[in-house]
């Protein structure tokens, strides 16, 4: 496994797959005990830097974290020394001292992960930096989709909305692509960034004429301030256009699924009944992130065959595929 | 006899290996048998003779940010980058905009004794953009201020860029333009492109750039000014340059050595020693700004040094500021870009590293061909060899060295100042 998750570029097939395996594993392992919890990283210390306010990114890490018997530390930017003006990398000298193993940050500028990962020697995992990149929700994306159609070769995907300020977006064509799925984005023109030309993905401005192909259909949170920016002109007519409501999806095929990763804009750019409606993933989302997560840390953290870690370095070697060395017998 | 060199063997841009002798400021002589007796030798075997070069755009933070750089110690990186000459730019705290100001710089640059610090004084009141700067006062003040720029901001105000193109002319002042359509680079951090919109960094369009040299090149022609553009960084740039010098107006532009090197592949790393504004752009551009200056479209090279103290580039991209050094390794990255690749000989070089800028800048003393009578400024210029730069050796106070680890050709040998030497064998003297 690779060391750091910083971009959805650094997995390729064998790797990302890997992980929505393991993810599998870690669900089906953990469905079967009255008591959620996994020991394999019992002993380590994982940190959620979060610079940014997300509530559900950083439980869903937490979460994930714990199952595995990790120690956490949540170390939130409002209430803290970085608060009071202290910098990025002294807050990354002051983990370092402190021998955390993995650090999860969520930032608000792009690149901000890259950064840390110069200045630390545990892993770092990237949950969202600024408008660039959120490779876990593009992993738990593609786990519920390949959970829901059973593959990911071949299937059309759609994702629509802010694509310019969009981390899912930009993670999303990255791996999907990896694993053989046609991305199609859609936007207003002025919500996709110059230069996408060079994205491995279809570009439209017409919903409705890419919805009858789709197998899955990707709604973008939009930011309502961006129409002061005059990205459009107003919420009514983002919605009208580029909204996904029941007409809309009538239009998609009957198994094709809705996906949001949340917040959504309710009447935005979905409407209330189709964010709520059977062929709605979102739930499903949050709940997979937790599974695809612990898959993460578990990989980075112990399931790594080239990682050098300072403290205890598990001895097992290779991509880690079964169950025997994936959940050791239980000590308690 | 002191203060009496003689330089032996050097080969004045490129030609035959002659010798020159150096007394009282001068060059006294130049011929390839000369060797008076009592002279120190300065042996250049295989070296090149350049006037000394001239530098339109260096920020030297004194005052104001001492801890990033002084007049002293950029003085001694400009010594050792073979110039003779910089101009210091007004975006300093307090900002260069009174007779007051610019003379301190002037003084401190005197003091120093290690290049001519010619200060620039701002256009407009702590470059604000709203009120012209006592231009005058500046003009007619102990530094003598001839070029006026708020370099690192642009004069937006359309009206308020065409009364200082006016203004200026009563003292033959020139107009050095930042030119950056602010409105179209908000939150901007590199060139849009492929690469921005990978990266998730707000993009800087060309066209920013473009639109206000599209405007300033109109409005010096209207008014029969000059117009000098700072650092041009795109391919449409030189478009329009080339449209606008064909109309016989007087505008002149430099592009720095980091915009013929370096591409915004780099901000890749993330790493906000590659940041800068103007941002470095794709490598088309980086053709055409080549091909500008060897065809003259482009006039000069300018360093736009720009130290930056070390918390102020050890952050998050965004949060970091823009610029890099440059003073030490203008030379070399000229050699790389437009000597090695054929597109100027060394005459050419010293047109455009010493000859114009000190033209543009309205410096009599530098810029002169090496010839007896003229000032002794000149450069001693080793174009063998290669070696790889290491920002700690640097004599700047900073360390944002965009070509750390990067293996450059040539060095600079000596560098003299009025006839004496502010370095010798690669070294500062005093």
């Amino acid at each position: 496994m690779i060391r750091h998750l910083l971009s959805a570029a650094d997995l390729d097939r064998e790797s990302a797959t890997t992980i929505l395996d393991t993810a599998e594993q870690m669900d089906r392992a953990l469905a079967g005990r009255e008591v959620k919890k996994l020991p394999t990283l019992r002993g380590r210390t994982v940190v959620n830097l979060f610079f940014e306010d997300s509530t559900r990114t950083r439980t869903s890490f937490e979460l994930a974290a714990k199952r595995l018997s990790a120690d956490v530390i949540n170390f939130s930017a409002k209430g803290s020394s970085v608060s009071k003006g202290e910098s990025l990398k002294d807050t990354a000298l002051t983990l370092e001292a402190m021998g955390s193993d993995a650090v999860v940050i969520r930032h608000s500028m792009s690149g901000a992960p890259h950064r840390l990962a110069g200045w630390i020697r545990g892993s770092v995992v990237n949950a969202g930096d600024g408008t660039h990149e959120h490779p876990t929700q593009a992993l738990l994306d593609a786990f519920t989709i390949r959970r829901r159609t059973g593959r990911l070769e071949g299937l059309r995907v759609v994702i629509v909305g802010d694509v310019l300020h969009s981390r899912v977006a930009r993670s999303n064509v990255l791996l999907l692509h990896t694993l053989g799925v046609e991305v199609t984005l859609v936007a207003p023109p002025t919500l996709l960034p110059v230069g996408i030309e060079a994205w491995p993905a279809e570009v439209s401005y017409d919903l409705d004429a890419v919805l009858p192909k789709a197998d899955a259909v990707m709604m973008l949170r939009v930011q309502r301030e961006r129409m002061s920016a005059s990205f459009f002109p107003t919420q009514r007519e983002y919605s009208r256009r580029y909204g996904l409501d029941r007409q809309r999806l009538a239009r998609m095929p009957e198994q094709a699924i809705v996906m949001h990763p949340g917040p959504m804009n309710r009447g935005m750019e979905i409407a209330a009944e189709v964010a709520d409606c059977v062929r709605s993933t979102i739930v499903e989302q949050v709940s997979n992130g937790v599974s695809v997560r612990m898959a993460v840390l578990y990989l980075l953290l112990g399931g790594g065959s080239r990682r050098e870690s300072r403290r205890r370095t598990p001895s097992r070697g290779g991509v880690m595929s079964s169950d025997d060395a994936l959940f050791p017998a239980e000590e308690s | 006899m002191r203060d009496v060199f003689v330089v032996t063997g050097a080969r004045i841009e490129g030609g035959d290996p002659t010798n020159l002798l150096l007394r009282d400021g001068r060059i006294a002589d130049i011929g390839p048998t000369l060797h008076p007796a009592g002279a120190e030798v300065v042996p250049a075997d295989g070296l090149i003779a350049l006037p000394g070069l001239v530098d339109l755009h260096t920020h030297l933070r004194e005052p104001g940010r001492e801890d990033a750089e002084t007049v002293e110690t950029g003085s001694r990186a400009a010594a050792l980058g073979g110039f003779t000459a910089v101009h210091a730019m007004a975006n300093t705290d307090p900002v260069a905009d009174t007779a007051g100001v610019v003379e301190q710089v002037w003084r401190l640059g005197r003091e120093a004794g290690l290049c001519d610090v010619q200060p620039v004084g701002a256009v407009t009141v702590g470059l604000r953009g709203e009120q012209l700067a006592e231009l005058g006062a500046m003009a007619d003040s102990a530094a003598r201020v001839r070029v006026f720029s708020d370099d690192g901001k642009c004069v937006g105000d359309p009206a308020l860029m065409r009364r200082a193109l006016e203004y200026v002319k009563a003292f033959d002042g020139v107009i050095a333009q930042h030119a950056e359509e602010t409105r179209l680079t908000e939150d901007a951090q590199m060139n849009e492109g492929i690469l921005s919109a990978r990266l998730g960094l707000t993009g800087w369009p060309a066209a920013a750039e473009e639109a206000i040299i599209a405007r300033d090149t109109l409005l010096a022609g209207h008014v029969g000014s000059r117009l000098h553009v700072c650092h041009v960084s795109t391919a449409g740039s030189v478009e329009i340059l080339r449209w606008a010098k064909g109309k016989g107006w007087r505008i002149t532009a430099e592009v720095t050595p980091h915009h013929l090197l370096l591409t915004d592949e780099l901000a890749a790393s993330y790493d906000p020693v590659y940041k800068v504004n103007p941002p470095l752009r794709t490598g088309e551009d980086v053709e055409v700004l080549r091909g500008a200056l060897a065809d003259g479209t482009i006039d000069c090279v300018a360093t736009d040094h720009a130290p930056h103290a070390l918390e102020d580039k050890e952050t998050e991209w965004a949060a970091a500021r823009p610029g890099m050094l440059g003073l030490e390794t203008a030379l070399s990255v000229v050699t790389e870009t437009m000597v090695d690749t054929g597109l100027l000989d060394w005459a050419g070089v010293a047109q455009r590293l010493s000859r114009v800028p000190a033209r543009i800048g309205g410096l009599a003393a530098h810029g002169r061909h090496l010839a007896a009578g003229e000032a002794a400024n000149l450069v001693l210029f080793d174009p063998a060899g290669r070696s790889v730069v290491d920002p700690a050796r640097s004599a700047s106070r900073s360390r944002n060295n965009p070509y750390a680890g990067r293996d450059l050709p040539g060095r600079v040998v000596a560098t003299f100042l009025h006839g004496r030497p502010t370095v010798l064998d690669g070294k500062v003297q005093g």
